[in-house]
């Protein structure tokens, strides 16, 4: 539900999937000299405190604070990825970040499109209501319900558990909705062939309409997977338990017990940042259009 | 929970309107199976907790257990005049102030630079993009690294080009505009896709002819591209402006609120209250006036947002 992600209110959509992120565009005249001359400027801005970071990873732990600032060390070492691969907290990180979005991604897209399909397909009593009020949780600031969420989650015995973590995230009214867009925007022929031969709305929904929802699948589970993994407010509230901490809160806790010692600072940070960063240069067109059309609904 | 969220409602399902001999019913039951398992985590999860805030709000009730006594509206009255939360609810004012403009102006400049590049578009928006699907933690661990006096990268680059130092996290004045840079470098990328995508829908030939008619480079941004790609930009700003009202982790995790308090953004105020002072009453009626404030704030603008639309559609009809 939330990321700085990121969690964005809901407005009806302005444009058509394929027009995000496109690969394939008009073509405006070439930029000049000057264009490109400011674009690389920028990009290479924008790569420097990646590129600190690495540099500073790679450095003897009593060089990193040396000054004047230096790109370079007297050499190059992994001391520091030794030291926090030996801790061996990123593991369990790892672990705990990969657990909790797999589930919560797993059900949004099954329990979301489910929803979806119903509001979308299927004709019943109290469907306006019901969407009514699905819809207007758009605009609730997941944010500012975190005290009496926690307490909730008190009263259910769920506190530093994997299920607190997992279902209010689950809870999410964007997916439904880009579910639903896309549900309504096919053609209603193709489900009365199955209807004549009898076959039960869960099993049109099963096999007719989620192997074509595929691109609004990819789109949710997307999005839903990387604002999970990158969720830091909630799994900070409701968790105390270092071995339930995920990539975010445990990297919040980083300072406490490495302090100065900013080559392992760093390697940490590189390390909590490489798993969805490998991800994004692999697939960089289809997370950009997922986070970016969702985001957009969401 | 799913087990216990099949069970469909044979009250509704038998109270249908008879449509066919038996589909109607087959239909209704069907549509509350499958919306219920979903609506029941959304009610337990989102509307519960609003309406929790409600009521909590008017007692005095703890964290810490304790017997819980009827406050009336008394939560309400001591937020009126309790001077740290207003504070804080400029903090987010202010963070909001200040990042929406660099966060609209500078994704549009970059976009409309990389729109007209003819190849390689994806090297750009890969590395605009690429902060934006990291942890905050990571963000926060980047720039508390780049922001450190002495040894830092930036300050360390101001004294070697002569400049003073600047105190980027430590000092009142510049604490705030610390976090507003980092954030920028770190959310941009979403808002640059957004204007790239609004860019790339705006029909060629409207340049082509603008082109024959002699119109310079910068005169079709300002009557071709600005007014077509209005519609975007509104829809950022409204995205943004509400996106920038829910501050908190990035200004907890990298200022703590400080310093002196001096960035405390009201979500870090709530949770103070609720978490380290164990006051879930007054955390309560905080959290449901911030959500009352948030939730009329998103209609307006997209109230706003709409009728801008639906006006801007009639003229090019």
């Amino acid at each position: 539900v939330s990321v700085q992600a990121q969690d964005r209110l809901g407005v009806p959509a302005v444009r058509s999937d394929t027009a995000v992120a496109s690969g394939r565009r008009r073509r405006l005249r070439p930029g000049g000299v000057l264009v490109i001359a400011i674009l690389v400027i920028a990009a290479i801005l924008w790569l420097v405190p990646f590129a600190w970071a690495i540099a500073t990873s790679l450095k003897p732990d009593a060089e990193t604070t040396e000054t004047p600032v230096s790109w370079t060390a007297s050499k190059i070492t992994f001391d520091a990825y030794d030291s926090i691969l030996g801790r061996g907290d990123i593991f369990r990180w790892y672990f705990n970040s990969a657990l909790v979005s797999v589930v919560v991604t797993a059900l949004t897209v099954l329990l979301a499109s489910m929803a979806a399909f119903a509001f979308s397909r299927v004709a019943f009593r109290g469907k306006g209501t019901l969407f009514f009020f699905v819809a207007a949780g758009l605009i609730v600031p997941f944010q500012a319900l975190i005290v009496p969420l926690f307490e909730e989650m008190d009263t259910f015995g769920l506190v530093d558990t994997y299920w607190a973590i997992i279902l209010p995230q689950v809870a999410s009214p964007i997916a439904v909705l880009v579910f639903k867009r896309f549900f309504d925007g096919i053609p209603r022929e193709l489900e009365e062939s199955a209807l004549v031969d009898g076959a039960s709305t869960w099993r049109i929904y099963w096999q007719i309409w989620m192997p074509l929802a595929r691109p609004a699948t990819a789109a949710v589970a997307i999005f839903t997977f990387v604002v999970t993994w990158n969720n830091f407010i909630w799994p900070f509230v409701v968790t105390t338990a270092r071995s339930l901490q995920t990539i975010p809160v445990g990297l919040s806790t980083v300072n406490s017990f490495y302090g100065a010692q900013y080559a392992q600072v760093m390697a940490l940070a590189i390390m909590g940042a490489l798993p969805l960063l490998i991800a994004f240069l692999l697939f960089q067109r289809q997370i950009v259009q997922g986070i970016s059309n969702t985001g957009l609904k969401g | 929970m799913t087990a216990s969220s099949q069970q469909t409602r044979p009250d509704v399902a038998v109270d249908v309107r008879r449509r066919g001999p038996r589909r109607g019913d087959d239909r209704e039951r069907a549509g509350w199976t499958l919306a219920t398992p979903f609506f029941v985590l959304y009610f337990l999860f989102l509307l519960w907790p609003v309406l929790a805030a409600a009521w909590k709000s008017l007692f005095s009730d703890s964290l810490a257990g304790g017997n819980s006594k009827w406050r009336g509206l008394g939560n309400y009255g001591e937020l009126i005049g309790d001077s740290d939360f207003w504070a804080a609810m400029w903090h987010t004012a202010f963070f909001t102030l200040l990042s929406t403009p660099p966060l609209i102006i500078i994704p549009l400049a970059l976009a409309l630079l990389v729109n007209r590049v003819a190849k390689g578009q994806w090297l750009f928006r890969l590395a605009f993009f690429a902060p934006y699907v990291l942890p905050v933690s990571v963000i926060v661990l980047v720039w508390n690294w780049l922001y450190q006096p002495g040894f830092g990268l930036i300050n360390g680059y101001l004294t070697k080009l002569g400049f003073a130092e600047v105190n980027w996290l430590g000092a009142e004045g510049t604490a705030m505009v610390s976090v507003v840079i980092a954030t920028v470098w770190w959310t941009l990328g979403f808002n640059f896709v957004l204007f790239l995508a609004g860019l790339q829908e705006i029909p060629r030939e409207l340049y082509d002819a603008a082109k024959t008619d002699g119109a310079k480079a910068w005169q079709q941004i300002r009557y071709i591209t600005l007014p077509l790609l209005m519609p975007t930009t509104v829809l950022v700003i409204v995205l943004q402006v509400i996106a920038s009202l829910k501050v908190f982790d990035q200004i907890y995790l990298l200022l703590q609120g400080g310093p002196n308090f001096s960035t405390r953004p009201a979500i870090q105020y709530i949770y103070e209250n609720g978490f380290t002072q164990y006051r879930v009453g007054y955390a309560s009626a905080l959290s449901f006036v911030f959500f009352l404030l948030i939730v009329a704030i998103s209609v307006l603008l997209f109230a706003g947002l709409r009728r801008l639309q639906t006006r801007t559609g009639e003229e090019t009809a």
